[in-house]
């Protein structure tokens, strides 16, 4: 066995068994944490598949921004409100249904699909290839998000802002 | 690197498994000596001795004190969450050695040569946020808790400037490679891009601009590695000691280890963007020098003479308070690195 196919079950068992951890553990801190395993093997996935930069992305976004936001906030709420956040289990039987539903219908279109395996392309450079491409034919799209993110950015740093009475 | 250990081993798990060993071995090594620097330096410049009884100059103190660490019971908190006070000081030492698999120790000895190095420099030094957090949230202190939070503010923030700053080098070379960065700067002392790079005469114009981004970036990387006048995250008046209060034993010497592993692995950085990487300041004139061995001398001693300007800013500058760090940061670093950005751009606009 090629040691990317043992690098891949590895990434794979840790991203499975900490995705079950986020789920069922009723202590939200601890949801979060596994949540950074999660996703730092999800970005090891994306290592073995030759996406560097999405790799270094996700560990970026996901990892260095949102898990660290996440965290921040339950932790700088649980003081304040004093309310105990545990996470329960609701809407059991309507729940089972509905995920044995979508899990039957990914296992049919796996199962039924025609895969097309092709030979890995080492590519070099795939910065500047996603650069130009962001900057030619997705050019739309990527000044969209900008705006977005940019009106997100002053409308947090005006709800942040000291109100003065 | 990865070159020779696969002609040895073969292609097999085993030759990336031992590949980080030799950086490993200089991280410890560099660890134990540079806390032995760190305390003579101190000492010499307070005007004492510093530990000298060990042998004779003290040059074993570190170790015997790593060794007492060892020895030390590792006391888990009675309400502390066990298993994620366990593995936070592996997470943040963890962190902080991953960055070194992209730098470059000379043009051979280098764990990987990523063509997109820089970067991933950058996001998986963050990473060790998260174990900072994990160690004040799981020791149940509220010092340790309120160590982590500012630990990681600050860190969240200084991310920015760091970013900004080395950016410049990235427009100027058009790669993210750490290899491509001191390829880049072949040439001499002169052609290095704290005074501009290779180019033409007019390249006078970007010294400044270089100067200022390399001075920035030697600040918020202290900042990010939590240095004196910026270690607010372990300020002893008000927080006992920050985030490792509660560690004692081995537990505790991880998060020094992880401390001085990320001084010397920005010193690096720096190093390799500004300074040359392991380029010699001679140039083409004694290329003798320029031999991988001596690339590695030239590398180290760039670094370390980094890591000696940290610790003589350590103990030459008092703390700042926590509004001036932000304010530093936002609108002081912040907008200069953004007007760097401009005018490099505008640079290579005219002249490339």
């Amino acid at each position: 066995m090629p040691y990317t196919t043992i690098l891949f079950y590895v990434l794979a068992f840790i991203t499975v068994v900490s995705a079950v951890v986020v789920v069922f553990n009723k202590n939200v801190i601890h949801s979060a944490f596994s949540l950074f395993f999660a996703l730092f093997a999800v970005s090891g996935i994306f290592v073995l598949l030759r996406a560097d930069f999405i790799a270094i992305t996700q560990i970026m976004i996901y990892v260095g921004g949102i898990l660290i936001l996440l965290l921040f906030g339950v932790m700088l709420t649980t003081k304040i409100t004093d309310i105990e956040l545990r996470s329960k289990n609701l809407n059991t039987i309507p729940g089972i249904i509905f995920t044995v539903g979508i899990i039957s219908i990914l296992v049919f279109i796996i199962t039924s699909t025609k895969w097309h395996v092709k030979a890995p392309v080492v590519n070099e450079e795939t910065v500047s290839q996603i650069g130009k491409m962001l900057l030619t034919n997705y050019l739309l799209p990527f000044e969209i998000a900008s705006i977005v993110l940019l009106v997100a950015l002053i409308g947090s740093a005006m709800f942040a802002r000291r109100i003065k009475d | 690197m990865e070159n020779i250990f696969t002609q040895w081993f073969g292609n097999s798990l085993l030759t990336y498994i031992l590949i980080p060993v030799p950086i490993l071995v200089y991280v410890s090594v560099f660890a134990l000596y540079a806390v032995l620097a760190e305390r003579k330096v101190s000492a010499w410049m307070q005007n004492r001795i510093g530990p000298n009884r060990t042998d004779k100059f003290g040059l074993l103190q570190t170790i015997l004190d790593g060794l007492k660490l060892v020895q030390k019971e590792i006391v888990n908190p009675t309400r502390s969450d066990k298993l994620y006070f366990r593995m936070a000081p592996f997470i943040v030492f963890t962190a902080a050695f991953m960055g070194y698999a992209v730098l470059p120790f000379s043009s051979v000895f280098m764990g990987v040569n990523l063509n997109i190095g820089l970067f991933y420099f950058f996001s998986i030094t963050s990473l060790g946020v998260v174990g900072v957090l994990m160690a004040g949230w799981a020791s149940n202190n509220k010092y340790s808790l309120y160590g982590a939070m500012r630990t990681v503010a600050q860190i969240v923030s200084y991310e920015i400037p760091t970013a900004l700053s080395a950016i410049v080098v990235v427009m100027l070379t058009g790669t993210l490679s750490m290899n491509n960065y001191a390829l880049a700067q072949s040439g001499g002392i002169f052609n290095w891009f704290i005074f501009g790079g290779p180019g033409d005469i007019y390249k006078i114009i970007l010294i400044p601009i270089m100067v200022i981004s390399v001075v920035i970036l030697f600040i918020s990387t202290l900042a990010e590695t939590n240095r004196t006048p910026f270690d607010l995250t372990e300020a002893d008046s008000e927080l006992v000691a920050g985030v490792h209060i509660e560690y004692s034993g081995m537990l505790f010497a991880m998060f020094f280890f992880a401390e001085y592993a990320q001084m010397f692995a920005v010193s690096g950085v720096i190093a390799t963007l500004f300074l040359g990487g392991w380029q010699s300041p001679f140039g083409d004139l004694i290329p003798f020098l320029n031999t991988p061995v001596f690339q590695v001398l030239w590398f180290l001693g760039k670094g370390l003479f980094l890591v000696f300007v940290q610790i003589w800013l350590r103990w030459t500058l008092p703390r700042v308070r926590i509004d001036q760090l932000m304010t530093m940061c936002w609108k002081y670093l912040i907008p200069i690195t953004l007007v760097n950005l401009f005018l490099v751009g505008l640079y290579m606009l005219i002249f490339k």
